[in-house]
């Protein structure tokens, strides 16, 4: 193989090695996504439902 | 040789009751605490050790500020060894001593899991809409703050003015590790959507003794809880509260090396802040990590390069140490987190809370385009907090496996019901599940008891390290009732 070609021929791994990893990257960004899509949704089920009551009224004395 | 550190924390929660018609925080922290009581034995808290008002700088005791004994009078002392009361309005629990901070750790944990089924318990005695709600925070966000303390064993031969001269800008800088993170700012502090710590607001003055106003970097509390000729025991009241099981251990285990170091002489000079006070609401203030701070010398560093500094220190002085393998995962924690912080805070989500809530609070501002101080952000970063696992937000991260634990639920099911092995703790506990309904009251150096003698017999525990297991269990196990155990202990003096 000349030089010219094995850079070519590395060139064109490095290209789909940098497609695979674009790939990945943006398969991963969706997974976490959906991931925090999951979290978000179990936090709103069990988040205080009357948040404006519930924070206006939560004042505490001071301790220590 | 440093004194061995032994240490412990002191936790106040936050409590409210939702749909209460008369809210009565007082009532409602007795109510959790009896609760948690139940059966077990009453055993008064006995004030007349404590001092509060004695100053480490060699002050005599102030007058008008009330023993813990006075202000609280529900208390349950517990089989683990820890205490469990009400302290103002507020119900709290002080860890046994512990032998390590990994130790520590645990009990700490152990005390949000007895919290909570405390809190459960008294569930019944509110009304049918109404429900109890514990949280393990430091501010209600509109100016009130509690604590969450630490207590550290030092010699009584380290001079305090060295105390002061090294460890201020260390508080200060440990902030970016230690921060439970909180909406907004407080106590007339400049405004902010978020910042690193609960307490910072709160911190008005370098060194003093007070702990509920004008609140100092460096609490002067001289209660040395053994001893007073040979130990201090160091009171430090600038932290937060944490539900990080790696925070509480990075926050305990970095301030116990740095005070081991102090003892053994192998801090060079001490960095001090042109502003300490200032200096603590910057370093929470700044989400980015990279405001310089004044130093006094006239140089300027950022607290992640002052807290490089310290990592650099203790990393040396624990090649000269035979030390506890802990401290060794101490250190490798302190610099996994210093190189997060460094890359992008975010990084430490699986392990700081502060770093974790903002996640949660980034994540709903994206998706419902929420503004920061909006009642739903309040009510997010106040939940966060909760310590009833099927609620707190906290506990859902660790539920999804989006933050790191330490334990196991079995090592903290262990450290609510048994005590410590390695301190006195052990025989505090101990006599506690064997001997209860002798015991008439207690205290962190001493037992009293009732065996039906003309007066009461009083046994002291001045040693923290004495009591231990290895110590006292063939006694124990040898003592079938507390006459016994006394009339042993008597024979032995």
């Amino acid at each position: 193989m000349s030089e010219r070609e094995r850079k070519q021929s590395s060139r064109r791994t490095n290209e789909s090695t940098e497609e695979a990893e674009v790939a990945n990257a943006q398969a991963a960004g969706e997974e976490l996504t959906e991931r925090i899509d999951d979290l978000l949704e179990e936090i709103d089920s069990v988040l205080e439902e009357n948040a404006e009551e519930f924070v206006k009224n939560y004042v505490q004395k001071g301790g220590e | 040789m440093a004194v061995h550190k032994v240490l412990g924390t002191e936790t106040e929660f936050g409590i409210t009751v939702r749909n209460a018609r008369e809210p009565n925080p007082v009532l409602a922290s007795s109510s959790v605490i009896n609760s948690y009581a139940g059966r077990r034995a009453r055993i008064q808290w006995s004030p007349e050790e404590e001092s509060p008002g004695r100053d480490a700088r060699g002050f005599g005791p102030e007058g008008g500020m009330a023993s813990d004994g006075e202000a609280g009078m529900v208390n349950v002392v517990l089989t683990n060894g820890a205490r469990l009361y009400v302290d103002h309005a507020h119900p709290e629990y002080s860890t046994p001593e512990c032998f390590d901070p990994l130790e520590a750790a645990r009990y700490d944990k152990a005390g949000e899991v007895i919290i909570a089924r405390a809190a459960a318990g008294a569930q019944h005695l509110v009304g049918v809409d109404e429900r109890i709600i514990i949280h393990k925070n430091n501010s209600d966000g509109r100016g009130n703050s509690y604590g969450a303390h630490e207590n550290y064993l030092l010699s009584r031969q380290l001079p305090f003015a060295e105390v002061i001269r090294h460890l201020s800008s260390f508080l200060v800088t440990r902030q970016i590790f230690t921060g439970s993170g909180k909406l907004g700012s407080e106590n007339g502090r400049p405004k902010v959507d978020y910042q690193i710590s609960q307490r910072a607001d709160f911190f008005e003055e370098e060194v003093g003794l007070e702990t509920t106003l004008k609140r100092p970097i460096i609490n002067t509390r001289d209660e040395p809880h053994g001893d007073p000729s040979k130990y201090r025991r160091l009171h430090v009241i600038m932290g937060d509260a944490n539900l990080s099981e790696i925070q509480t251990l990075l926050k305990l285990g970095t301030t116990s090396l740095l005070l081991a170091a102090l003892e053994d002489g192998a801090l060079p000079q001490p960095i001090q802040l042109a502003r300490p006070v200032e200096a603590t609401w910057k370093v929470s203030h700044d989400l980015t990590l990279s405001n310089p701070l004044q130093i006094a010398d006239g140089s300027s560093a950022t607290a992640l390069e002052l807290q490089w500094q310290y990592y650099e220190w203790m990393a040396k002085y624990l090649e000269t140490q035979e030390a506890l393998p802990v401290y060794a995962q101490v250190l490798a924690e302190w610099e996994s987190v210093l190189s997060d912080l460094e890359t992008d805070p975010s990084r430490t989500a699986d392990r700081l809370d502060w770093t974790a809530k903002q996640g949660i609070l980034n994540a709903y501002h994206e998706r419902d385009g929420l503004a920061w101080d909006v009642a739903k952000m309040r009510m997010l970063a106040l939940q966060y907090h909760e310590v009833d696992p099927a609620r707190g937000l906290y506990h859902k991260l660790v539920g999804s496996g989006r933050m790191r634990r330490l334990f196991t639920d079995a090592e903290i099911e262990e450290a609510v019901t048994t005590p410590p092995a390695r301190t006195r703790a052990y025989f505090r506990g101990e006599c506690v599940a064997r001997y209860g309904s002798a015991l008439v009251a207690a205290n962190w150096d001493s037992l009293v008891f009732d065996v039906g003698a003309e007066s009461y017999k009083r046994v002291p525990m001045m040693e923290p390290l004495r009591g231990t297991r290895e110590h006292v269990s063939r006694l124990l196990d040898e003592s079938p009732d507390a006459a016994r155990l006394l009339e042993r202990l008597g024979g032995a003096r």
